[in-house]
């Protein structure tokens, strides 16, 4: 079946691209090589004189490349070939004497933007689904076809760059507001409106644009001088956004600078070199790799497949309106549009929780992420009780009271009281397991452990743990919602800490040894964030909670004994009433809320004094060391079902870096053989703690890798 | 006064049809005007007030053929307010809403109007009440100002536009606010029930006790549970302030001698009406659920109580303006095929002290029995089963939804004290009165 569909009327040829058997149209090799044919042949036809391109997907103009087909290239040469292939079409496209009007309804992405780039006329519907955006960058690539070029030559070099610096899409009014697009309308005229533009087009023939943005336009974007500001503006943000470890924006940004200095023909040059070395590079397939393994969690329902039949959720009770029970009932309503309940003992309580619930989506409102008539409805879902009135109606109840586990018990024994019996309870938990707190439920099948991560509406992953006797489709419902609620989900196993809060103690644990050793706050936390973690673990530390930490600490030292002995420094400091940025007081000085320099009173009341003695190098292999071994002990235990979930729960979890893949992925880069050597050294200069994972051991004796295929 | 005052509907048959019970109903707190509610829109009310009956009615949204609300000064901008409550995210958007004013009884007529719907046969579940907010009335600009900006928004030029602005007097911006007064007669609600006191020979004390009582049973039930059991908890307060869970107009603490003290507002002279002895001008709302007999057993709801009869009357209003229920009563009784005495609760809405107290001389009236054409009066008051927790003097009385509280007091009350038959009395504006008889389920 072809990809392309052509209708010729009035002079007009209509190509409707509808890649056959995909829910969204890509522009793979058979794709690109049908439409240069056929455009090749139209070209001449002389019944046409204009053409409209759009889509016969619902929801989606075109979704981009194809990102198999980046995996399967070997080497530079031949990624730099598939951008220059991919520049030369399009720029076929953009010198067709015969106007092109593109009709956009859904998203328009990467190469499908570029190519709509290179049409002489944008038209994109109304509908929510339409936004237009080159993501190339969060691939660890950049536009490759040409949007380098054409993209900062239409909305100019402002609006083009922090586009693609960001990987951001815009929608269908910002995109007219930019000049991305000429017209907005709603889909139902869009074919009509489009054969009307390409008809007026005939006419009157292809305009030259003007660049939009007035006088301040002309001043940043206009000329060379105000440019070069823009230029270094921009090179600033990434240099302090990433560290260092992408090189995708900063080639994106030398490409289209490159471009508006010294021409177009410069540019593209510039633009396909970049891809190549982008696309083969480290960075990019590691990218790709977590693309792969997130698109794949999407579609995965947390059972083997066809083993259970997720439930819709309609309404749902939170019970426990303090901090987290409050966020999880407002992502709930702004991000899954259900109707929640919460539920607390006093009403002072359920109002603040409520009111903690709407600043979520009140936050949306300013963003302008929803209008004010959405606000109005989202904010009607919210509810609240300080009896189980309406919980009758709940699919699902998330508990998020006292971690405790009597208290959990009889909240749990209440809620079931109030319940359906086809109702699933989950209990938010991060140290208590499932089974235990389930052991006495009616229904314990019912019952499940979702842990969130603090602050809900913005950490994108979702544990999710089933008990002993957890029925698949209870597994499989609140999966599904999870993802609803915007969450990238992991199924993990009913173990002290799951995975995340798993893999992380020794690191946690580590960062406080090699502080009592008199190592510097900030040298720690420099060392990771060179590493690649957004923050370090002693900032992370004062985000979490001292005290929650350390009582997290004390469960998993007694559930994996002395491997994971919390340093006696954090008890130290949590009898000195430091609780991290809650109360102001941690291993940094905050004022207002605001996070200053190191507390160096720390180390006196730690009797240390701060010297530079351990090089950063060494702060670094101490550090991610004792997590790679924790992660592969983990794993053998069965707390992850597989590699891919375990990398993915780190990076989205804790913020592993992503350019690493995470830490299974990354000891497969090491090589098990010497993770296992430096483990072995570790453990004669700093004890047993470093002793390697068994598994670990017998793999790098096997020569095994966790990813066995990964290229 | 042979012509006045014969209001009574022809009609003198019960209501055919399905049986229709009632199920659950609640209320939001209800506060004085310029409170508590000084800052919410009427809708938010409205819709607050349903979303909390589902819940606490177990029902989805999606069960709910109808939605029916009362209020007497809707805004201009949601002036279908039944709709905007329909549109809540509970219920599917294809639940159809309409909003009516039957002055001070519009949420009895809701509940009317949806048992008719049930009765018929046109629906299953209805979703009926009420809703008022003072303190959020319209204020409408002079004609001559609205005149003006419907002219400037015409005028093709700047200076045109103003032109027609420098035509503006001081005066024309002076706002009107809807008064509480008869557009027929000019005559206020307050001098209405003035004019009933003096002939009806009603005195100020016994008007002042009547207030007393209204005031020290509304707290008596408020402290007991019975009246706050009826009231959803305002949650949607500002950080520092306190949830609202009850009513605040009740004054356990007033005396007669507090009340003595207050003057006369509507005749300062000869006047007896005062603030102390009126119903405040109140903030609030209230909804019931109505179920066919039948689809309630299917959904395994408990019906509270059912609809037995209910009857309308109006007056000249340029007569006693809140005589109304003298009529409406007898024929709501009639239609039930009961007589006073098998009363077992009887809930009179209290707009005035002084027409609660000429309500229910008339009833007792042999005189005004003949005028009926019966051969004995209506029946007396026993203040024992009467208003028992109270009235709209203490409680408060937000015109729209004072019906839908009185009907589920009623109903509550009837069960407490396993009362086979109740009354609800309520005079309305326009001479209007309401009556509606309860069988306890």
């Amino acid at each position: 079946m072809p990809a392309f569909q052509v209708s010729i009327d009035e002079g007009i040829a209509v190509i409707t691209f509808d890649l056959p058997d995909q829910p969204v149209n890509v522009l793979n090799a058979d794709a690109r090589r049908e439409f240069e044919t056929l455009f090749s042949e139209l070209k001449t036809d002389e019944r046409v004189q204009a053409f409209v391109l759009r889509s016969g997907k619902p929801g989606n103009f075109i979704a981009g490349a194809d990102i198999e087909e980046f995996t399967a290239i070997q080497t530079q040469e031949e990624a730099e070939a598939l951008s220059r292939n991919g520049q030369e079409m399009i720029n076929r496209v953009a010198s067709s004497p015969k106007p092109i009007v593109a009709a956009i309804n859904g998203t328009c992405l990467g190469g499908g933007l570029e190519l709509a780039l290179a049409c002489h006329y944008r038209i994109a519907t109304d509908d929510p689904k339409t936004q237009l955006g080159v993501p190339e960058v969060q691939l660890g690539l950049l536009p490759g076809a040409g949007g380098c070029q054409r993209l900062p030559r239409l909305i100019g070099a402002r609006a083009a760059l922090d586009m693609i610096l960001t990987g951001r899409s815009v929608p269908a009014a910002k995109s007219r507001r930019l000049g991305l697009v000429d017209e907005v309308v709603p889909p139902a005229i869009m074919d009509a409106v489009a054969r009307q533009a390409a008809s007026r087009l005939v006419k009157r023939g292809i305009q030259k644009r003007r660049r939009p943005g007035g006088l301040m336009g002309w001043l940043l974007d206009g000329n060379p001088l105000g440019r070069r500001v823009v230029y270094a503006g921009a090179r600033r943000q990434l240099e302090k956004k990433g560290g260092g470890h992408y090189p995708a924006p900063l080639a994106a940004l030398n490409a289209v600078r490159t471009g508006l200095e010294k021409g177009m023909t410069e540019g593209l040059r510039v633009e396909h070199g970049k891809f190549g070395e982008l696309a083969v590079g480290d960075v990019s397939r590691k990218l790709v790799q977590i693309f792969f393994a997130t698109t794949a969690l999407k579609k995965d329902d947390g059972v083997p497949p066809g083993t259970a039949t997720p439930h819709a959720i309609e309404n749902m009770g939170v019970v426990g309106s303090g901090f987290m029970g409050a966020a999880i009932a407002g992502t709930a309503v702004t991000k899954a549009g259900v109707g929640v309940r919460l539920k607390d003992t006093d009403l002072a309580r359920v109002a603040g929780g409520l009111r903690a619930a709407r600043t979520i989506l009140d936050l949306r409102l300013k963003k302008r992420r929803i209008s004010k008539f959405e606000h109005a409805r989202l904010e009607a879902l919210l509810s609240g009780t300080v009896s189980y009135d309406g919980f009758g109606l709940a699919d699902l109840v998330i508990e998020a009271v006292f971690e405790d586990l009597d208290v959990k018990r009889s909240v749990l024994a209440e809620i079931e009281g109030a319940l359906r019996d086809d109702a699933i309870v989950a209990t938010n938990t991060s140290t208590i397991p499932i089974t235990d707190i389930a052991a006495e439920a009616s229904h314990p099948e019912r019952v499940l452990g979702m842990h969130f991560f603090s602050p809900v509406d913005k950490m994108p992953l979702l544990e999710i743990i089933p008990g002993e006797l957890t029925a698949p489709d209870a597994i499989a419902t609140s999966v599904a919602f999870g993802k609803k609620m915007g969450k990238t989900v992991i199924v993990v196993g009913d173990r002290p800490g799951f995975w995340v809060n798993r893999i992380l103690s020794p690191y946690l644990n580590e960062a406080g040894h090699l502080l009592a050793e008199g190592t510097p706050i900030d040298a720690i936390d420099r060392a990771m964030t060179r590493f690649g973690f957004p923050v370090g673990p002693l900032a992370l530390l004062d985000e979490v909670g001292l005290d929650v930490a350390h009582k997290g600490g004390s469960v998993m030292h007694h559930a994996f004994g002395d491997r994971l002995r919390p340093a006696d420094a954090m008890g130290k400091l949590v009898a000195d009433k430091r609780q991290g940025r809650k109360n102001g007081r941690g291993f940094y000085l905050y004022r207002k809320g605001h996070k200053q320099g190191p507390d160096e009173s720390v180390y006196s009341l730690l009797g240390v004094r701060a010297a530079d003695a351990v090089s950063p190098e060494t702060i670094e292999q101490r550090l991610v060391y004792c997590l790679l071994n924790e992660a592969a002990m983990a794993l053998a235990e069965g707390v992850v079902r597989c590699p891919r979930d375990g990398d993915i729960g780190a990076i989205f979890g804790f913020g592993f870096p992503p350019f690493r893949g995470g830490p299974l992925r990354m000891i497969d880069d090491l090589g098990p053989a010497k993770v296992v050597g430096v483990l072995r050294a570790l453990e004669a200069a700093f004890g047993p703690r470093f002793a390697p994972a068994q598994g670990l051991v017998e793999m790098a004796q096997r020569g095994d890798k966790y990813y066995p295929t990964a290229a | 006064m042979a012509t006045q005052g014969e209001g009574l509907s022809t009609m003198t048959t019960a209501p055919a049809g399905r049986r229709v019970a009632l199920i659950s109903g609640i209320r939001t707190p209800f506060a004085k005007a310029g409170t508590a509610f000084r800052d919410v829109a009427p809708v938010r009310l409205a819709r607050y007030v349903a979303k909390e009956l589902l819940y606490r009615t177990d029902l989805r949204g999606s069960e709910v053929d109808e939605v029916i609300f009362g209020q007497v000064v809707p805004s201009v901008l949601t002036p279908n307010v039944a709709r905007e409550v329909s549109l809540l995210p509970q219920f599917p958007r294809t639940v159809p809403a309409f909003s009516l004013n039957r002055a001070c009884a519009s949420a009895a007529q809701a509940i009317t109007s949806g048992h008719d719907q049930i009765a018929l046969g046109h629906a299953d579940v209805v979703l009926a009440g009420g809703v008022e907010s003072l303190s959020q009335v319209p204020i409408l600009h002079s004609r001559r100002f609205s005149e003006l900006l419907v002219q400037a928004s015409k005028a093709r030029s700047v200076g045109a536009r103003l032109g027609t602005f420098l035509r503006l007097r001081p005066r024309d911006l002076i706002p009107i606010a809807p008064a509480i007064a008869e557009p027929s007669t000019g005559q206020s609600m307050g001098q209405s029930a003035e004019k009933m006191a003096k002939e009806n020979d009603i005195s100020r004390d016994a008007q002042d006790r009547f207030a007393l009582m209204s005031h020290h049973r509304a707290a008596a039930a408020t402290a007991d549970g019975r009246l706050t059991a009826e009231i959803v908890p305002w949650l949607d307060v500002r950080e520092g302030e306190d949830v609202i869970t009850t009513d605040n107009g009740i004054r356990p603490d007033t005396t007669l001698e507090a009340l003595a003290k207050l003057r006369p507002v509507f005749d300062r002279r000869y006047g007896t009406v005062t603030a102390g002895n009126s119903s405040p001008l109140t903030d609030g709302a209230a909804a019931v659920i109505l179920m066919a007999e039948e689809k309630a057993h299917a959904l395994g709801h408990e019906p509270l109580a059912f609809i037995r009869s209910y009857a309308v009357s109006a007056v000249d209003p340029a007569w006693q303006l809140l005589m109304g229920p003298a009529f409406a009563v007898p024929t709501a009784l009639e239609r039930a095929g009961i007589g006073w005495r098998d009363l077992g609760v009887v809930e009179i809405h209290e707009a005035f002290a002084a027409q609660v107290l000429s309500n229910e001389q008339a009833w007792g009236s042999t005189e005004w029995a003949t005028r009926l054409g019966r051969s004995e009066p209506v029946g007396e008051v026993d203040w024992d089963q009467t208003n028992v927790m109270g009235g709209s003097i203490a409680i408060g009385h937000p015109f729209g939804a004072t019906g839908a509280r009185v009907v589920t007091t009623l109903a509550n009350e009837m069960k407490r004290r396993d009362a086979q038959f109740g009354l609800v009395s309520i005079c309305a504006q326009g001479g209007m009165g309401f009556a509606l008889v309860l069988e306890l389920a």
